[in-house]
């Protein structure tokens, strides 16, 4: 209650309101300026991307002749005459985003839709076409390539790194003597699909250079990984680089770092002389920007008889991209959602001739709480436990894994107060509730997403027009940066919202943490918070030298300053270049040794056709422990996306490689299904809204990936309880509970 | 895209050379082939402001022997039709479970009845297709083939037709009428316009170059109990992993004229002849309904990833028709 109030004062002030995007009109009028919507002074050129018809191999014949001769086309570029480059993923210990992205690097081809050829024409329509008169021969190795990781186990190592995590193995306590020493048992392998970021915005970049100097308007989650990128492929200084990217549509981890698109788009307006534009095609996204990769999960987890859990095994197998490492961590949440005296996770990849592999929407946690999580109620049903109560029993007091104590711990919160909300009232016998054809199921589960907190800076100019302008090289990716920028600065520098202008995306701005991992909100909005605070002070020392000091708040209007009954010119306060104060948030001095997560408690209902298995979502309920909340508006809709993801893990999202060409197979949004508005019910958000302030200044978790987090097993376990089926394999397709469905 | 010349079609006349291009209408289909490049017409025969005489390609009308629907009449329009809903409610159902609305705004009768399969190796020019390019053979046996026909395919190619409007238009029997480049007309059934693929996949159907489709002609009279279902992985905006379309009536306890069309089974919407054959006249139950629609399937093979067709659609079938007889279970 008293967390309540506390939210109900905070909501009058800036931060914590239910602000409408800053931005929301600029958007919905057409006036943000997107990467692809940005017109350079000079002519823009347009780039169209060849790619290689197989792999991996080398290129045996590439012949553009014809592509060079037709109408329109400007240049070809392709391993004859790019400009020099660092060689691919070169240097080894540079890290993804920061490796060479080189492309057309010498006759070979890694993966199938690689380009090998970029077509650069006046017009879209000119370069497309000239792209159907390349003709290009592959030669494919003779031992072929690995598409399916899965089936080469026995080429499978341990990753270097695994994203988010510490270590590619945990091993807490005697796994064998725990499972040996349990009275209940249960372990089954999944598999989890191969998924694509899939954002409404594709991959983009519009380069145009300068003498030395390269501007480069893109689509990026991470301006700065974008800037490292570029001057270690091209090989030029970081200074000779500048990153607009005021809008991104949509991310997802896709955009992270760059892709080929932007090199090619770099390179084309080099040998063209003039600016080039590259829009990647949605087809191009499915292999020219990264995907996550298909994984197989081993769980086993073991019981007492009252239901307290003694040991879990989580391992699991997935490829890597060759030359490009990062390895996902689906055993992450395994490693703290739960006690056990014994847990045991490993991570093997298997180096594949396949496109990136690269972070997606919770990495880790989306695809590591869809097994977990179904084997957790797969063991309390085991138990003859209630799930809720089975969770409930199986808290833990530390993180499990690492021993350190929580920055706080809420998920039975979430889970008790979800139970109440949703009315769970315990299971049913599957295939026992029945609607006319409808069978009815209900499941839930938990969520949690690792708390991160990231470098960033920003800086706050009081301008003579009475306006302060946030700069910082921040992106909004859709998330709402705009808003929560602008609100907390307001909130720190005592303003209403409307007083502050936010400007983001740029280079040239203060470096910010960018967008990714759930970490922007609390980690820019950190600096931020400092720049104001930094900035206020400065301008009250500036107020006192010129005689205006004395207790209480400054109070800004667009042309003065008061204090009391006396004012100031706010002309004569910060001169014609008005004033600006920098800030920044050190992640080293909130290292307090504890872990940190935000968590959540999903509840399904899911109706099953009787006679067709058809899999259709009734209900859909969150309770969310995301720290304090910046802004209940964009939050809820962060926290609805999330869910909607968690529905299309569960029951649609499949990428498919075929095993025998390496090609990707679902290649548009008509064959890669991802939920439409039919398919998502009433969804119910609801927000504890506690403040966190272990973790950062503003209290704030992350939330960005919260919702995903748990949505796609709480479904799951409403399927097996509709059917009677547990589901193994993800998405789960109507085939796989057909042979388990009443007679018609 | 192939660079193409666009020719709009004002009166018959400018038919004449048609057999030289393709037809545009709402071009939902056909522009994102080109753009792919998997259909590369040198000219376009954009109909959608031709005036025929005695051929309106852009009304319903009703006539003596049914319901008149011109080629152009936009999906969305034909599902609204109030004769449609009224008459033949499984077309208008058909319809609305197809594509999405703005798709169904621009997407016309004719060309419902002409889209091309979507096969994802029929999409992707880097794959083996016979129906794209005959002779190259077929990546989708072996390959993912869960959108794959059981039925009427052939060694050279297993891709289904993908419309949702054609299989209602099977179960109805409907008629649809032509015009070939030099004027002379036919009519044909749903069976007759459609081929099998056999050993030449890349002709989806009967017509000459240059014959359009002016209308389907939906008989006067039918049997008034009627549904469409379709089964699919997402509740709207996706292809139908099996549909099925049933047409029945009841008289004295007895099944009469009852007719079945399925889609996402087979290179065009599939009649189950052999079961309507079996049903007629027989007392409804649920286990002839599941036993019938088995047999029927006896003759499917399946392709890996499409297997569970096989036993769905029967399970399909049976309930509606058990559904529309009001037959209850066992």
């Amino acid at each position: 209650m008293t967390e309540m109030m506390s939210m109900e004062v905070q909501a009058e002030r800036p931060l914590g309101r239910a602000l409408d995007r800053v931005d929301g009109i600029a958007k919905v009028s057409g006036r943000a300026m997107y990467a692809a919507d940005y017109r350079p002074a000079s002519d823009l050129a347009e780039g169209f991307i060849v790619e290689a018809p197989a792999a991996p191999g080398r290129i045996r014949r590439l012949d553009v002749s014809r592509a060079e001769d037709a109408e329109g086309v400007i240049a070809v570029l392709t391993s004859a005459n790019v400009p020099e480059q660092r060689t691919y993923g070169a240097p080894e210990d540079a890290g993804r985003f920061t490796q060479s992205h080189a492309v057309l690097q010498g006759d070979r081809v890694r993966h199938v839709g690689q380009p090998v050829a970029l077509i650069v024409a006046r017009t879209l329509e000119q370069a497309r076409h000239a792209a159907s008169l390349v003709e290009v021969e592959i030669e494919v190795d003779a031992e072929g390539g690995i598409f399916d990781a899965l089936a080469h186990e026995d080429l499978a190592f341990a990753p270097d790194s695994l994203d988010g995590a510490d270590d590619a193995d945990t091993q807490k306590g005697d796994l064998a003597r725990e499972l040996a020493g349990s009275d209940h048992r249960v372990g089954a392998t999944y598999h989890t699909a191969m998924q694509h970021a899939a954002a409404m915005e594709p991959h983009v970049s519009v380069a145009e250079w300068d003498g030395d100097q390269l501007t480069v308007h893109m689509g990026i989650q991470i301006v700065a990984s974008a800037v490292k990128a570029f001057a270690t492929t091209l090989q030029i200084e970081p200074e000779q680089i500048r990153i607009v990217s005021p809008f991104t549509g949509g991310g997802f981890g896709s955009k992270l770092g760059i892709h080929s698109e932007a090199v090619l788009a770099a390179l084309a307006a080099r040998v063209c002389d003039r600016p080039v534009r590259v829009v990647q095609t949605r087809r191009s996204v499915f292999v020219n920007a990264p995907h996550r990769e298909r994984h197989r999960q081993e769980l086993e987890l073991g019981a007492t008889a009252d239901g307290t859990l003694t040991a879990i095994r989580h391992d699991n197998l997935a490829g890597m991209a060759r030359d490009y490492a990062f390895a996902e961590a689906p055993a992450s949440p395994t490693r703290a959602s739960y006690a056990a005296p014994a847990i045991h996770t490993s991570h093997r990849v298997v180096a594949a001739d396949i496109p990136t592999v690269d972070s997606m929407r919770a990495p880790g946690e989306a695809i590591g709480t869809l097994t977990l999580e179904t084997a957790i109620d797969e063991m309390a049903q085991a138990c003859g436990m209630d799930p809720l109560e089975f969770r409930l029993r199986n808290m833990p007091d530390v993180d499990p894994v690492s021993g350190a104590p929580f920055g706080d711990h809420r998920l039975e919160s979430c889970l008790r107060e979800g139970a109440q909300r949703f009315g769970w009232d315990g299971c049913v016998a599957p295939g026992s509730r029945r609607e006319g054809r409808l069978l009815i199921g209900r499941g839930l589960a938990a969520a949690i997403r690792p708390n991160m907190l990231v470098g960033a800076e920003a800086e706050i100019t009081l301008s003579p027009d009475g306006r302060f302008h946030v700069r910082t090289d921040m992106t909004d990716i859709g998330t709402g940066s705009y808003t929560i920028l602008t609100q907390i600065a307001a909130d720190t520098l005592g303003v209403e919202p409307g007083q502050v202008v936010t400007e983001l995306g740029d280079s040239a701005f203060p470096k910010s943490s960018g967008s990714g991992g759930s970490f922007g909100a609390a980690s820019t909005g950190s600096a931020v918070q400092d720049a104001a605070s930094n900035l206020l002070s400065a301008l009250r020392d500036r107020c006192a030298a010129l005689g205006l000091d004395g207790n209480g708040a400054l109070a800004f209007t667009l042309d003065s300053v008061r204090l009391g009954e006396r004012s100031l010119a706010l002309a004569d306060l910060v001169g014609p270049e008005g004033m600006t104060a920098s800030g920044s948030i050190d992640p080293d001095d909130f290292d307090t040794g504890q872990a940190g997560y935000s968590y959540g408690a999903q509840f399904a209902e899911v109706a099953v056709d009787a006679v067709t298995g058809e899999i259709r979502v009734r209900r859909l309920l969150g309770v969310f422990d995301a720290g304090r909340i910046l802004n209940p508006k964009t939050a809820r809709s962060q926290l609805l996306g999330g869910m909607i993801f968690g529905i299309g893990a569960a029951l649609m999202e499949e990428g498919v490689i075929d095993p025998r060409s390496g090609a990707v197979m679902a290649r548009d949004l008509a064959d890669y299904h991802i939920p439409v508005n039919r398919d998502v019910p009433a969804l119910e958000v609801h927000m504890l809204g506690a403040s966190s302030p272990f973790a950062n200044p503003l209290g704030a978790k992350g939330i960005g990936e919260l919702g995903i987090c748990g949505a796609g097993p709480a479904i799951a376990n409403a399927v097996h309880e509709a059917t009677g089926v547990r589901p193994r394999a993800f998405p789960i397709h109507l085939d796989h509970l057909l042979p388990n469905l009443p007679p018609v | 895209m192939k660079p193409f010349d666009y020719v709009r079609v004002g009166g018959a006349e400018d038919l004449a050379q048609a057999s030289a291009g393709r037809f545009l209408a709402g071009g939902t289909n056909l522009i994102d082939l080109m753009k792919h490049e998997i259909e590369t017409p040198d000219r376009l025969f954009d109909i959608t402001r031709a005036d025929l005489p005695t051929q309106d390609l852009a009304s319903v009308e009703p006539r003596e022997d049914g319901l008149r629907i011109g080629a152009l009449v936009t999906n969305a329009d034909l599902a609204a039709s109030e004769q449609v809903r009224r008459r033949y409610p499984v077309l208008a159902e058909a319809l609305l479970s197809g594509a999405s609305p703005q798709l169904r705004n621009k997407a016309t009768t004719g060309g419902n009845l002409l889209q091309r399969t979507r096969c994802p190796y029929f999409y992707d020019r880097a794959r083996a297709c016979n129906k794209r390019q005959p002779g190259t053979g077929c990546d989708a046996m072996g390959g993912f083939n869960r959108m794959h026909a059981v039925l009427g395919t052939s060694e050279a190619c297993i891709a289904a037709h993908p419309s949702d409007m054609a299989v209602a238009m099977a179960a109805l029997d409907v008629r649809v009428e032509t015009r070939k480049a030099d004027g002379t007309k036919r009519s044909l059934s749903l069976d007759e316009l459609y081929r099998l693929p056999g050993d030449a996949p890349e002709k989806d159907h009967v017509l000459d170059p240059g014959e359009l489709i002016t209308a389907v002609v939906l008989p006067a009279q039918v049997p008034s109990r009627q549904a469409y279902r379709k089964v699919r992985d997402r509740a709207s905006y996706a292809f139908a992993l099996v549909s099925a379309a049933v047409v029945v009536e009841l008289d004295a306890g007895r099944i009469r004229n009852p007719r079945i069309a399925l889609g996402g089974v087979a290179p065009r919407p599939w009649r189950a002849r052999r079961a309507e054959t079996r049903l007629e006249g027989q007392a409804p139950s649920r286990a002839l309904f599941l036993q019938t629609m088995t047999e029927e399937f006896e003759a499917a093979r399946g392709h890996g990833h499409n297997d569970f067709k096989i036993d769905l659609a029967p399970r399909l079938v049976a309930d509606m028709l058990g559904e529309l007889t009001e037959t209850t279970h066992d």
